[in-house]
């Protein structure tokens, strides 16, 4: 093992800035008071709290009264789908997503299925695309919402959410009631430009810890005017959007990632894109039989998605822990359930091509020497791995 | 990564015993499928009953390999009815042990082994293994559930 360990699963989570750290220090302990208290103690929390708030509306050029703090982005995901089906009854029960979407939001159409609601499933192209004029073409007059993440977390996708927001603005033109466009950002959010009005889209969801800040803290923009009911229920905090004492610590290191995502995003970026690049290109030209996953252009700067042919994903993590790197896998093997990932199954990736994918992400301290260990280490974990391969036709000694 | 696994699992992952192929086998077994991420192919080499050579190549996590291998141990040398009586408890126990969700590797290890030898008794005798099945969707129901 390396002296230093290769982070490369940012997508998974990433550390705290410093500076995030710091402006969280204060109020775990010394400016504790509940933002509900009348009291100085309490006035000093809701102070922070409202900051945070504009920080956070900032990143996405929303309004601060639009953002409800949530724990993260599978509450968001969940409170923007089952906010909407239960506010909605009256209206409509069909909701519209599409096959590549987080479990947050799949399991969670599951779940409303079960509780009457009617669920498509788009399919999406061989890149992950889900196409505009599909989603239009499913709209019926009951459907009351449309769920479509703007950034897919295994294989880096950007989907065109600006185009299906107008692709359903214009079916439904003339219509009484609304159709709702919710926006799993929580991968794009902090890493590449963020807006409600551009992207067209009434709820959106980020989570915290996706862009340098706390675990266990994200938010759900909801766009004024939009009918939700609350998951949780009890005091009014969040404008009675939900119940439950503000995590004061966490929001407030959320509100400074998210202002110091707004400021350094592009030069992140501009570090990222060339080494991602490298990582890629490395990849595809020097290991003969693999395959990128995910739209080559239409993609995170961040994320590197490939699938290895003749061998399994976990035998490849283990071997690249042992060399200090970390990555992650689509293999049903890493992930305790026995199916390989449906992202990489919804592309139309065979099970064996699913089974054997590897996902490098990228963040703030990646290196160019970073990457050139895992150009120059990986090669020989494949060509072991292959040579005990009954698939590799290569293998025959 | 490697927390889920004993260290006996990690050194026969990263030093698999008996990798390849024998190309004169006396039986050859091929066990799972692409659907679960696991194929194993078994090739023994037997001489007087006697298990004189085995090889493996597995498609697979880091526990199909791990299986393989020590299954591959533990009938090198014994004959055919010591072989059949490999239970898949006794790979992951001479492994030291296997996450639970890992055990159905220990379960083709073991089928790997049935296979070649049922390979090997249609060869020679002409007849297999009483009530052997080959590995297909059953066994992959039996093993992961649905």
């Amino acid at each position: 093992m390396p002296d230093e360990r290769i982070y490369l699963d940012y997508a998974a989570t990433t550390p705290v800035d410093g500076r995030v750290r710091a402006a969280m220090g204060p109020y775990h302990s010394e400016k504790f008071g509940n933002p509900s208290s009348l009291h100085s103690f309490g006035q000093e929390t809701r102070a922070a709290l409202e900051k945070a708030r504009e920080q956070v509306a900032a990143l996405i050029g929303a309004l601060p009264g639009e953002i409800v703090f949530t724990s993260g982005g599978t509450e968001a995901d969940n409170f923007a789908l089952e906010g909407i089906a239960f506010a909605n009854e009256n209206k409509g029960n069909h909701i519209i997503t599409s096959a590549v979407e987080h479990h947050a939001v799949l399991h969670c159409c599951e779940f409303l299925k079960k509780r009457g609601c009617e669920i498509t499933v788009l399919p999406v192209d061989g890149s992950g695309l889900v196409s505009p004029e599909a989603v239009a073409g499913a709209l019926t007059p009951r459907t009351v919402l449309v769920s479509i993440m703007h950034a897919n977390n295994e294989i880096g996708t950007i989907e065109p959410v600006a185009e299906i927001a107008e692709a359903i603005k214009s079916r439904v033109a003339g219509r009484e009631s609304r159709v709702y466009f919710h926006t799993d950002a929580v991968q794009t959010a902090g890493h590449i430009p963020v807006n409600v009005n551009d992207l067209g889209v009434d709820l959106l969801a980020i989570s915290a810890h996706k862009l340098y800040g706390p675990k266990g803290v994200g938010c759900l923009y909801v766009r004024k005017g939009t009918r939700l009911a609350p998951l949780l229920h009890g005091g009014a905090q969040e404008n009675n959007r939900r119940a439950s004492t503000e995590n004061v610590p966490g929001i407030v290191g959320f509100g400074a990632a998210a202002e110091l995502a707004r400021s350094e995003m592009a030069e992140e970026s501009k570090k990222l894109l060339p080494l991602r690049d490298k990582l890629m290109n490395g990849l595809l030209t020097r290991i003969p039989d693999v395959r990128l996953n995910g739209h080559p252009a239409r993609r995170l700067p961040n994320n590197v998605n490939v699938s290895v042919k003749y061998i399994e994903g976990e035998s490849m993590l283990l071997n690249l822990d042992l060399l200090g790197i970390a990555a992650s896998s689509g293999s049903a093997c890493t992930s305790g359930s026995l199916d390989p990932s449906h992202v990489l199954m919804a592309i139309g990736l065979p099970h064996e091509i699913a089974h054997g994918s590897l996902r490098f992400t990228l963040g703030q301290q990646t290196t160019e020497a970073e990457i050139d260990y895992v150009l120059e280490k990986l090669p020989p974990v494949i060509e072991k791995l292959r040579a005990m391969s009954p698939l590799y036709p290569g293998g025959k000694k | 990564m490697t927390g889920p696994y004993s260290a006996k699992v990690m050194d026969h992952f990263m030093n698999p015993r008996n990798v390849g192929e024998i190309p004169d086998a006396d039986g050859v077994g091929q066990v799972g499928n692409p659907v679960c991420g696991d194929i194993m192919k078994m090739y023994i080499k037997v001489k007087d009953k006697i298990i004189t050579d085995v090889k493996f190549q597995t498609f697979g996590c880091g526990a199909a390999i791990a299986t393989s291998s020590m299954a591959t141990e533990l009938i090198k040398g014994k004959n055919i009815d010591e072989a059949l009586a490999l239970t898949n408890k006794a790979v992951a126990e001479a492994l030291d042990g296997l996450p639970p969700v890992k055990m159905h590797c220990s379960v083709l290890a073991e089928e790997a082994v049935r296979a070649a030898i049922n390979d090997y008794l249609i060869k020679t005798t002409g007849q297999g293994l009483p009530g052997f099945k080959p590995h297909d969707e059953s066994l992959h129901k039996e093993v992961h559930g649905n």
